[in-house]
């Protein structure tokens, strides 16, 4: 689904990582973990083209991210579903309308409204539909911004510290969930620093951990 | 062609996924506007100016004078002669020497009434009024130069061409003043549209990351610009129909010709004005956002 083949990516001078390799196959489930500033949010980025390699290959449903034109990106980003690190809303519209967002973007704004009520209820903001993102808590927006990721049944879902500002037992709500996603066949890749979660997590799913390092990308072992 | 389409029976949900600018909207209203009434004004005067010097010169082209030499000897034998020549040419439609107190009218408002015109030597005038398109001044001039000697025909050229030349100038400025209004808007459009693309920069790169394609942000800019500049020009053009009826209508009878304003036709060049600064919106704004949109992953 996803490739990076030998990727080098930094801000400014300085490289963050070089000679990256990773390969989301269909049906996986991967964790992403590694201390703070290692780089996590700027390997997903690169992961939805929204970042470009420096060298080394980016393949985004076999094709290479660097040939794709503005069209194709876009169309691309409607097949991965990303939460963002920091919940990107539009906040002159209702929580509803934010998570229907990919579907009226894509000129199906028609299919919304049947599945959306389902979904606000299945990650707890049926009460909130019409609120405005500003008035949501932390926790609230990343449970909305998990709804709009997943709304456009897209074929991968990147999750940026999606329990970040979550209590636990929404947490473990939210880890069910994109562990039933998985099961339904999308291919999840789920950046955290939250090993607590990631133990939970290994009971239900087959997931492969990885940890980013000082530039290294390494399988993480049995010290979890 | 296909966006101007699409802009037209489009998504209007694509409108709610920018958040509405109000002073920004209120001011490119106003400023269409002001620029579609001042293109309003340009027009009415150019077209009334041309209107007017084409009915002068019109008379002036149907008529001529013909000027007799002074010599009390052979004037009347002159003035017989040279009626019997215009009477024979074809496409003149009537020919009136004029009486010394016509002569005398024509004089007076530069030596006074107190003239005695009798005692002068004044060349005798004929006035002759052709019509239809037989009429050969060229050909008359010279069966007059046989037949007539020293006889002037004046066919009122000297007087038509400065009139014509003034006339296709105002025309010419106000044409020229149309496209600086029209390059107005442009310019006005595309500043509104840049700042407009900057406060909303957030905006766009969260419709970029759900997978937004530029043409749908671009048609959330372009509809509102395009409909903004359409509105205010077409508030402009009634504003400015207002104001040429309380310019001078000129006297009765043939007050149409003269009176500053719009007649037949003239009508559709106002209908064009909104549309016109609408389309340019259009453009001005489309060219903005996929400039801008080019420059964000
Ligand atoms: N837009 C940016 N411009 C410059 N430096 C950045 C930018 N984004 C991230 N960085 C730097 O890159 C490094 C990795 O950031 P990030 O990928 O967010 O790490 P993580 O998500 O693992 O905490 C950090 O040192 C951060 O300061
Ligand atoms: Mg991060």
């Amino acid at each position: 689904m996803i490739e990076l083949d030998k990727v080098s990516y930094g801000f400014g001078g300085t490289a963050l990582f070089s000679q990256l390799s990773l390969n989301l196959t269909a049906g996986s489930f991967h964790f992403l973990t590694g201390p703070s500033g290692a780089g996590k949010t700027t390997l997903l980025r690169l992961c939805y083209a929204d970042l470009r390699a420096r060298s080394g290959k980016v393949r985004l449903f076999g094709q290479d991210a660097a040939t794709l034109d503005r069209d194709a990106v876009a169309l691309a980003r409607r097949r991965i579903g990303v939460v963002h690190q920091n919940c990107e809303f539009l906040d002159h519209l209702t929580i509803a309308e934010n998570i229907a967002l990919p579907l009226t973007v894509s000129d199906r704004g028609g299919e919304a409204a049947q599945n959306l009520q389902e979904l606000l209820n299945w990650v707890g903001l049926g009460a909130q539909a019409n609120q405005l993102p500003p008035e949501l808590s932390g926790g609230e927006r990343q449970r909305a911004a998990l709804a709009r990721a997943v709304i456009m049944s897209p074929d991968v879902i990147i999750a940026d510290e999606p329990t970040g500002n979550v209590d636990w037992e929404m947490s473990q709500r939210l880890m069910r969930l994109l562990a039933e996603l998985n099961k339904m066949g999308k291919t999840i890749l789920i950046a955290t620093h939250d090993l607590h979660m990631i133990r939970a997590m290994k009971t239900d799913v087959s997931a492969r951990v990885l940890r980013l390092r000082d530039g290294q990308l390494l399988q993480a072992g049995a010290d979890l | 062609m296909k966006a101007l389409l699409e802009l037209i029976l489009g998504d209007p949900q694509a409108d709610r996924a920018v958040p509405p600018t109000g002073m920004t909207a209120r001011l490119t209203v106003f400023v269409a506007a002001v620029m579609a009434f001042l293109a309003v004004i340009t027009l009415a005067i150019s077209l009334t100016t041309g209107r007017v010097a084409e009915a002068w010169a019109q008379e002036l082209a149907q008529s001529a004078t013909l000027r007799l030499p002074v010599d009390p000897q052979t004037s009347d034998a002159l003035l017989l002669s040279a009626l019997d020549v215009l009477e024979t040419t074809p496409g003149v439609t009537s020919v009136r020497a004029l009486s010394e107190t016509e002569q005398q009218a024509l004089l007076e408002p530069w030596f006074g009434p107190d003239l005695p015109l009798e005692s002068l030597p004044i060349p005798q005038l004929i006035e002759i009024i052709t019509g239809g398109d037989d009429y050969d001044a060229d050909g008359l001039r010279a069966r007059l130069s046989a037949q007539v000697p020293g006889a002037v025909l004046d066919d009122h050229t000297s007087w038509r061409a400065p009139l014509l030349e003034a006339a296709s100038r105002v025309r010419l400025i106000s044409w020229s003043v149309i496209i600086l209004i029209g390059a107005t808007i442009a310019a006005m459009i595309t500043l509104a549209a840049q700042a407009s693309l900057s406060a909303n920069a957030q905006v766009i790169r969260v419709l970029r990351l759900v997978g937004a394609r530029d043409t749908y942000i671009a048609r959330a800019f372009v509809r509102r610009y395009t409909s903004r500049a359409g509105l205010g020009a077409l508030v402009g053009v009634v504003v400015g129909i207002g104001a040429t009826v309380l310019m001078p209508q000129g006297g009765s009878g043939d007050s149409i010709l003269i009176g500053v304003g719009f007649v037949g036709a003239e009508w559709l060049l106002l209908v064009m004005i909104p549309i016109l600064s609408a389309v340019t919106a259009f453009f001005a704004t489309r060219a903005a956002a996929f400039r801008r949109l080019r420059e964000q992953t």
